[in-house]
């Protein structure tokens, strides 16, 4: 494993000093620098000696859901809310907050602004993800009025970070095929739906991919935020990219990369060829693993270890955010889990994957290939 | 649940039938016939009152009559304060349920404030974290904090009651007899485990409840409580924390939660308190004193020891026995009614309804949208979780 910078509310080595001895039973009088206590650190990207070493905190799948004019889904709305609130606990600051997508749950204009309004109370830069459930009313035309284009690149700290929208599908589909639009949220938003259609990419955002990736140096550390794996987990639920092997193949000749995706409201993790995978958890709700549903062959990646069951009494059971640390280009998630232990996954170089930091064991593993 | 992760407590009369069996070569028959009598022995002295499960002992603390009487004493002894005034049983008194109600929040050590209601001792033996944070792993070890706390009982060191407990001819006396200890050998741990095994001793159930419920006396309870206990399973959603078993009830889950109390006092100032907690903690501040004495702090709950995000603002699950009798409630006895208690849940967390939610709040809270009649019934239900002991207590039901 990478060597791993911890995050800790309180401040880093290089944290500011406080106003800390107004009480007495703080004593003494300087600042210290705290050493790693907190296991609030998310992502760790290690590869690149230039690049640099930064946090981004992660949210995704909010699902913001109208009841009436007015009024939204309470549940949904206290676990975006506390997400939010949490993340601006983070000393030092994110150095920006990933918005993973599905912020709305039927794509409304009502349910676009309530989400953008609560995410609005997050102190670090934002940086939306796409959702198929932000798109498919009115083809992403409000969402991208609030948050800008739905796909895009840009670098920092050493590292070519690009976001995609994964959630298109084909245009047949898309077009010619329902008499409303709500008819056309409604199954694409439904998760096991016959009637629903596999994401791609598409052929002219894997074009604009492949001249972008030209410029990049090969040994640059790539990172991609998807809502949509860009791999196939499980076709019925859309845990599936139709054109992943296309968009694998763009990002082959990369020596170190790193795909981060939503969608799936629960932990996976896995490692095709040069490219990490890692999902993310939901604020929202948490989704049965695939093989839950046994009629047909699912593909959990194997080395994924499954999180908890949750419990349905604590709504946040199940739900959560989490922090990417970034070093040198791979990433080390800290999960941030209600009611259970938090999960840490890093990459661990000697292995050449992703690994749960506490639970390395092969014996640890959950058999969760076959459905029986 | 913690059966099974202690051996039961054995009576002194089973202890010596055991160590006499081991001594002495006897047959089979008379070995069962004295193990037959050992085991009623010790279910007698393990007994614990209709609807509570046999109390958890120990292993390296056995009950014995020696030790729960020294513990007794140790516990009301106002000797082992700074000023002589104040013993464990100022804030646990009997006569108030062990507690010390009405008080919102305790009064120590020359009369300086606390920052948390005193929660009662009854059946605080089947507590698997001790403190409304949780920071005492045992009873053992929660007895040796407030004589050093400065707003408690202010010692500065343990060195007054070693010196008290070493030379007092009665202590001498009753630590030969507890722990077969000369007076230069006792310390604290001794001490500790006293007061620990008397506080094993005060089990508290055999309420109204428990005679309807695990007594099967279909009129034990009144029916406007046995509409509560309905209220209480489902639309109520209480039982889920204060939980009830099989056979017994603790009406806890021994978990900790943000049910919304006390944190929304430093809502505003979490961005900066926050880290200037962090980094005090780290050059080493007394958690202890700290969640006593500052206000801000102490609203930090069970963070303040664990740094969980998930616990920012989360506190004990109190057991319901005796709640009637021990208002106010929560952790800083900011409620001061069953009724007021149960008119925040049913806001959903906010005890006024115009306030905003916290955003750390449990996912566990919601609206409840009671009735009025679910409203009294349920309170009527509290009302008979109390035990004949405390029976002719004043209660806090009303509106």
């Amino acid at each position: 494993m990478t060597a791993r910078r911890q995050r800790t509310l309180a401040g880093t080595a290089a944290g500011v000093a406080l106003p800390i001895d107004r009480r007495g039973f703080l004593g003494g009088s300087a600042a210290l620098a705290l050493s790693a206590s907190l296991p609030l650190a998310l992502f760790e990207f290690a590869a690149a000696k230039e690049a640099g070493t930064f946090t981004i905190a992660h949210l995704a799948d909010a699902h913001i859901q109208s009841v009436r004019a007015g009024e939204f889904v309470r549940n949904w709305d206290r676990g975006l809310i506390r997400a939010v609130a949490e993340i601006n606990l983070l000393n030092p600051p994110p150095d920006f907050v990933v918005f993973g997508g599905d912020l709305a749950n039927f794509g409304t204009r009502a349910e676009l602004d309530h989400g953008a309004e609560i995410l609005s109370a997050l102190r670090p830069k934002l940086r939306c993800v796409m959702g198929e459930c932000d798109y498919y009313l009115d083809l992403g035309e409000y969402w991208s009025r609030l948050f800008g284009p739905p796909w895009y690149s840009f670098d920092h700290k050493g590292v070519h970070f690009v976001v995609l929208n994964s959630v298109l599908t084909y245009e047949e589909w898309t077009l010619h095929r329902w008499p409303t639009a709500e008819q056309r949220m409604g199954v694409m938003a439904t998760i096991d739906s016959p009637d629903s259609s596999p994401f791609l990419v598409g052929e002219p955002q894997r074009a604009w991919l492949a001249s972008d990736l030209m410029t990049v140096n090969k040994r640059t550390p790539v990172v991609v935020f998807s809502h949509a794996p860009l791999q196939q987990i499980y076709r019925d639920w859309n845990f599936w990219t139709e054109d992943a092997a296309e968009v694998q193949a763009l990002l082959a000749p990369f020596s170190n990369v790193t795909v981060i995706y939503g969608h799936v409201h629960q932990l996976q993790y896995n490692q095709i060829g040069n490219i990490a995978f890692h999902s993310v958890v939901a604020t929202a709700y948490p989704l049965p693993y695939p093989q839950s549903r046994a009629q047909r062959q699912s593909y959990l990646p194997r080395l994924t270890i499954p999180m908890n069951r949750a419990d349905p009494f604590f709504e946040r059971d199940g739900t959560g955010w989490q922090f990417l640390n970034l070093t040198t280009g791979r990433a080390d998630i800290y999960y941030n889990l209600y009611n259970n232990s938090p999960r840490n996954v890093a990459f661990d170089s000697a292995a050449g994957r992703p690994a749960d930091t506490s639970r390395q064991g092969s014996e640890l593993h959950t058999s969760i290939q076959s459905p029986y | 649940m913690t059966r099974g992760s202690y051996p039961w407590y054995h009576s002194p009369a089973e202890r010596s039938v055991r160590s006499w069996l081991r001594g002495n070569g006897l047959s089979n028959i008379k070995a069962a016939l004295w193990c037959a009598l050992a085991w009623a022995a010790s279910v007698m002295a393990a007994e614990a009152p209709l609807g509570l499960p046999p109390v958890p002992i120990p292993a390296d603390n056995p009950m014995s009559d020696a030790k729960v009487a020294l513990g007794a004493r140790l516990f009301n002894d106002k000797r082992f304060s700074s000023t002589g005034l104040v013993s464990c049983s100022n804030c646990h008194a009997p006569d108030k349920a062990f507690t010390d109600s009405p008080l919102s929040t305790s009064i120590g050590i020359r009369n300086l404030p606390g920052t948390r209601n005193a929660p009662t001792l009854a059946n605080a033996a089947y507590f698997k974290r001790e403190f409304w944070d949780g920071r005492a792993a045992s009873l053992e070890d929660q007895a040796r904090r407030p004589f050093v706390n400065a707003v408690e009982m202010g010692l500065s060191d343990y060195t007054p009651i070693l010196q008290i407990v070493r030379s007092d001819p009665q202590y001498v006396a009753a630590f030969r007899s507890a722990f077969a200890l000369e007076p230069a050998a006792v310390d604290m741990l001794q001490v500790r485990q006293a007061i620990a095994a008397f506080e094993r001793t005060l089990l508290y159930a055999d309420s109204p409840f428990d005679r309807w419920y695990f007594g099967h006396e279909p009129n034990a309870m009144s029916e406007s409580a046995q509409r509560g206990f309905k209220v209480f399973l489902e639309d109520g959603r209480c039982q889920s924390c204060h939980t009830i078993e099989e056979t017994d009830a603790l009406f806890t889950d021994n978990r900790f939660h943000n049910i919304g109390v006390g944190i929304n006092a430093i809502r505003g100032d979490l961005l900066r308190l926050t880290p200037e907690l962090l980094l005090a903690k780290s050059r080493g501040i007394n958690v202890d004193k700290a969640v006593l004495a500052d206000q801000q702090i102490a609203e930090f709950g069970r963070f303040a020891l664990t740094e969980t995000i998930d616990d920012l603002g989360a506190f004990k699950t109190p057991t319901l026995r005796n709640v009637a009798v021990t208002a106010p409630y929560m952790h800083d006895g900011s409620l001061a009614t069953l009724r007021d208690v149960v008119d925040h849940y049913n806001n959903g967390g906010v005890t006024d309804p115009a306030d905003r939610v916290s955003d750390f709040l449990s996912g566990g809270i919601r609206p409840l949208h009671l009735t009025e009649q679910q409203i009294v019934d349920l309170i009527a239900f509290m009302e008979a979780l109390t035990s004949p002991q405390f029976a002719a207590l004043p209660t806090a039901s009303a509106p």
